[in-house]
Order: C-alpha cells, then structure tokens, then sequence
C-alpha cells in the first residue's frame, strides 16, 4: 500500500481508545498538572521570589512569579506529552499488546502511531490548560494572550509526543527510557529558561539551551502570558513545527521498523 | 466452490531462518481449516501473513480475492482475527473492549451496541459486561477474544489457538459456539495442539512442521492414509515384539518403551500380536489424528 493509503482520519479511533481510558480515573489525571506547579509556585515564586523579586527579561525587569510561570506550563507540557509516548506508549504497545489488536484491525501502523502522539498533545493540552488555571491564580497570566496557550501547548505536545516516540521505537526495554529522561529532559527542564533568564549562563551553555524545544516553547508562552509577541515568537513557532515534522517522520520510521516483522 | 483463502508459496524469513517454506492452500467458503503443527512450525507466522501483519518474503496471498499486500485495509474489514496471545485491553471494561474495537472498524456506535450485546450473551458474559478484563478467568478471556473477533461481523474467522489453556468444559462450549457459526456461513480458519478439536471442527487440515507443509486433507483421510483403522499399543522393550513389528507388514513404530502398531484392516488383523506379545494389559484402540501428527512431525521435544 503505498504511503498516502496508510494515513487517514481514523487515527482518531486510537485517540478515542486513550480518552476514554484517561476520562474512567479523570480526576486522578488532573491531579498531578495542578498540584505540581502550585508546589512549585510556592516553592520558587512566593519563596525564592520573596529574594529575587525581578529577573531581568529582554530589557525589561518581570517579577520573578511571571517569569517563571510560563515556564512551568511549557515544562508539563514536556513531561507530560514525553511521558505519554515512551513509558504509556511502551506499556501499551509492549506489555498489554494493544498494538498488536489494534494492527488485525483496518487501522494501519501509521495511524496507531499518530494517534498515540495526538493523544500525547492533547494530554499536555488539557494539563497546559490545568497551570493556566493555576498560574492565573497565581496572577502570573495576562489576557488575552494567555488564551493562546493551550493551542501553543498542544504544538508543543505534538513536538515532544514525536520525540518520545523516536525513544519507543528503538529502545529495548523500559527501564531505558532513563536515559532520554536524565540526558534530554531533567537537563532541558533546568536550562531552557524556565526558572531563570538564559543570559546569566555562559555563552556557549545559552547557545545550546537555545536549539532545544523546550526554550521556545517556553519562551513563546511566556511572551503569551507577558501579553507580548515579537518578532522572536514566530521563528520558535517554525522552530517547533519543524521539529515535530521531522521528529514524527523519524518516529513512524522507528516504529515500522520495530513493529513489522 | 470458491476460495476465501488462496495461499501460493509464501515464505516468511527472520534475518537467515526461514519461518514458513513454501507454503500453499486453499480455504473454501464456508468450510473450517486447520492449521497443525509443533511449536515453533510456523503457525503464527502464517497467520500474521494472513491478515497482513508480516510482510510477506515470498509468495501470494488473496483473500477474497484480494491480494493482501494492496488490499489490506478493505480485507481486514472483513475478517475477524484471534490472536495467540492474550490482546484484551486491560484498561477498559469488558463492554468497552468490544465497543472500542467497533470503533477501530469505524462501525456505528448504536449498531455496535447492539452487537456488542449480541455477543456478551452468545458468549455468556452478560454477566462480566462491566468486569474488568483482569478480573476474568482464562475461559472468559478465549471467550471475550473471540466475541470481540466477531464484531465486525466478519467473514472470515482467523483463530490462533483459540481453546489453549482451556478445561474440558470451556473447550466444548467454544466448540460449539464454532460449529453454531460455521453452520451459519462462516469460515474458519484455525490453528490447535488439540487433535481431537481438529479432528471435530476441520473440514481440511494441513500439518506443518519446520514452515513446510507435511500433508494436507481431511481428518478422516489423514487418519486412513497415514494411520490406518486400529492401534496397538505394547508396552515394554522386549526385542521379539520389534522382531515381530518389522516382520509383520504392519504399519509400526518403535519407542523407547513401546511398540505402536497400525492396522488398516479391523481389530482381528491385531489380534495375533497381542495373543503373542501381551497377554495381559494391551492397549487397542482406533486410530486418530494424534497418531498422524505424531507419525509425521516425530517424537522429540521442540525447542
Ligand atoms: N519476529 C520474529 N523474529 C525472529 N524469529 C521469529 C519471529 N517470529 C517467529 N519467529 C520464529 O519463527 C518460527 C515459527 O514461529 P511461530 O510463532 O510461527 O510458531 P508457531 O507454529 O505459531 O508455534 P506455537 O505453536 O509455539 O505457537 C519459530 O522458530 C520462531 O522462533
Ligand atoms: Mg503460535
């Protein structure tokens, strides 16, 4: 069957299947996106941000609890749309075999793939949505650029969901997804800009944090949530868009090769 | 009659070991077809060819006339798949796993309901429809497999080892489950390690061994052909038993500890030896597939 047979909308089904699953224990989803961010808003807005007061931010000085909110957003984002693609995805497809029943259906492997990656989106969607709430209590978020987050935050889904999926595809067994966590995402939370400005690190060190997803990510909502959008903004948002491009095309390559046999 | 299944050669290679050898069949409209053979002949890979799973390395496949490497999607629409291992999704109840697979085959959600309830009580898991899977023993799960095998209504039925792991009560439920849908049009295919329920179910059978086709035939033919009609079973090693065997233009085998022979004729044409050889405890008996597949794929433990 040649490429453009293998995609059709019923990945939608796939989607489906983790909805209904995720909507059976909603209230415990929901737990860990909220209580996360007030942990840490607490923590480092009202507690290191009693010292800080203001970070210094593209020429202008923002209270330290606005400079760091958005950041918490794009980092659930992160985790959770990784997470969702590598350990759930593997469980899934590895250890409960649902790949393999959805595969003697008329879904193909292409539509498998995208549906857990859309699925991966959507829950960081609804957990961007959770810290807004949150932050908003916190009084970090500004209208009406803050209601462009959540559709930032699925592209930014979208963009870690297909990278974790590169993981599934070719890692050996679960345990080895530490390694993506300690080598990609422990250090892309520390240093792409969440909780201080990338100008305090050494050039190279800011150099590097900017190729990562996550610091334009990161930095777009937190122009959203300023209630700013410069110039910068729109070259993250090519940014992210290539990288999901080309990281979902790496993923259904590893995932065919893993799978068919 | 025409064929729902039309198998040509397929081979089936991992790297350098060839899983399936130059395998051809045919599975008629309508007629159930078994799939026999040791563990590791080759069963599971032919099946996954079949619905499209494995790549074929060689080969044919059509399936309804279709070929399964361009038409794929359009043929698994139409054919049920019960997979050797235990596919359930644990995280959905038992309702939920056969109206999400619906969902897969984009079926109606309204027409699947009614299906789904169709199947629960067909199955008699009316009971379980809000259970989830974990809860189930391993009869409701070959049971739930199969149901939800059968939502889409298919026609054609692929069942990997459908009654493995099953007790004597569960295999003869689901046996006649079978018999009720084949005697409604469906066909079969399937593959077992019980002779006795390819002996019951199969119209046709093929035996495997090593991803090559031994033989192929209907039950009573196999058991005519390569069998006999009765079956002579001595226990012990004494040599003048073998002496007798090679000698007596009987069909025989020797074991470790036993010495088999086969007669085409009736049981009279057996009785000489077990006048001569045990007076005592003699096991006669009919000849049956077992002693077929035991004939032809050898004694020795697979690996
Ligand atoms: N993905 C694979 N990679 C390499 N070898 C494989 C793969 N799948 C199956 N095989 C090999 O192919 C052979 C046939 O396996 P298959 O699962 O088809 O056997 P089977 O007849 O179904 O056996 P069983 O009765 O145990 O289920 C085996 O030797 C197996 O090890
Ligand atoms: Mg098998």
């Amino acid at each position: 069957m040649n490429a453009r047979g293998r995609f059709s909308m019923r990945f939608v089904q796939v989607w489906r299947r983790n909805l209904i699953v995720y909507k059976r224990i909603w209230k415990v989803n929901f737990l860990p996106p909220m209580l996360e961010p007030i942990f840490y808003l607490t923590a480092f807005g009202l507690g290191l941000g009693s010292l800080v007061k203001t970070v210094p931010y593209q020429g202008e000085q923002v209270d330290y609890m606005s400079f760091i909110a958005p950041g918490l957003i794009a980092s659930a984002v992160m985790w959770q749309s990784f997470f969702e693609t590598t350990f759930a995805s593997f469980v899934r497809m590895f250890y409960q075999k649902t790949f393999d029943a959805m595969l003697s259906t008329p879904l193909t492997l292409e539509e498998v793939i995208i549906g857990e990656i859309v699925w991966g989106a959507t829950k960081a969607f609804i957990a961007s949505i959770l810290v807004l709430c949150v932050v908003a209590a916190f009084g970090g978020a500004h209208l009406p650029g803050a209601l462009l987050v959540p559709p930032v935050a699925f592209l930014g889904g979208l963009a870690f969901a297909c990278a974790g999926m590169c993981f599934t595809g070719v890692t050996p067994s679960i345990d080895m997804f530490n390694l993506p966590m300690f080598l990609f995402i422990t250090p892309m939370f520390l240093f792409s800009g969440t909780f201080f400005p990338l100008d305090n690190l050494p050039a190279w060190a800011g150099l590097a944090a900017k190729i990562t997803p996550l610091y334009h990510l990161t930095s777009l909502i937190r122009e959203l949530c300023l209630g700013r959008l410069g110039a910068d903004a729109w070259l993250s948002l090519a940014y992210l868009a290539a990288f999901t491009a080309l990281a979902a095309a790496l993923s259904l390559r590893a995932m065919r090769r893993r799978l068919v046999r | 009659m025409n064929a729902v299944i039309e198998a040509v050669g397929l081979r089936k290679c991992f790297g350098t070991f060839t899983a399936v050898d130059g395998v051809s069949f045919r599975v008629e409209a309508g007629s159930v077809f078994g799939l026999l053979g040791p563990n590791g002949a080759g069963k599971t890979t032919t099946i996954r060819i079949l619905y499209g799973f494995s790549p074929l390395t060689e080969g044919r496949v059509t399936v309804f006339g279709l070929d399964i490497a361009a038409h794929h999607r359009e043929i698994k629409a139409r054919i049920g798949v019960c997979q050797q291992d235990n596919t359930l999704d644990p995280d959905l109840s038992v309702e939920q796993n056969l109206l999400v697979f619906a969902g897969y085959f984009l079926m109606d959600a309204k027409i699947a309901a009614g299906r789904a309830r169709e199947l629960l009580s067909f199955f008699a898991l009316d009971g379980k429809r809000k259970a989830k899977v974990m809860e189930l023993s391993g009869g409701m799960i070959r049971r739930l497999m199969l149901a939800r095998a059968l939502i889409n209504s298919p026609e054609l039925l692929i069942l990997d080892e459908p009654t493995t792991g099953l007790d004597p009560q569960s295999r003869h439920q689901l046996w006649d489950k079978l018999t009720e849908l084949k005697a409604a049009g469906l066909t079969i295919l399937l593959t077992t390690h019980y002779m006795e329920e390819a002996a019951r179910l199969c119209d046709t059978l093929v035996i495997v061994d090593h991803g090559k086709i031994l033989v192929q035939g209907s039950p009573a033919e196999l058991i005519r052909d390569h069998a006999g009609r009765f079956v002579l079973e001595i226990e012990g090693r004494d040599p003048q038993t073998r002496r007798f065997a090679k000698e007596s233009g009987l069909r025989y085998d020797l074991l470790e500890q036993r010495v088999i022979l086969y007669s085409d004729g009736d049981e009279a044409s057996l009785e000489e030896a077990r006048r001569a050889f045990c007076p005592a405890a003699c096991l006669t008996r009919q000849a049956s597939l077992e002693d077929v597949f035991l004939r032809l794929t050898g004694r020795e433990l697979r690996e």
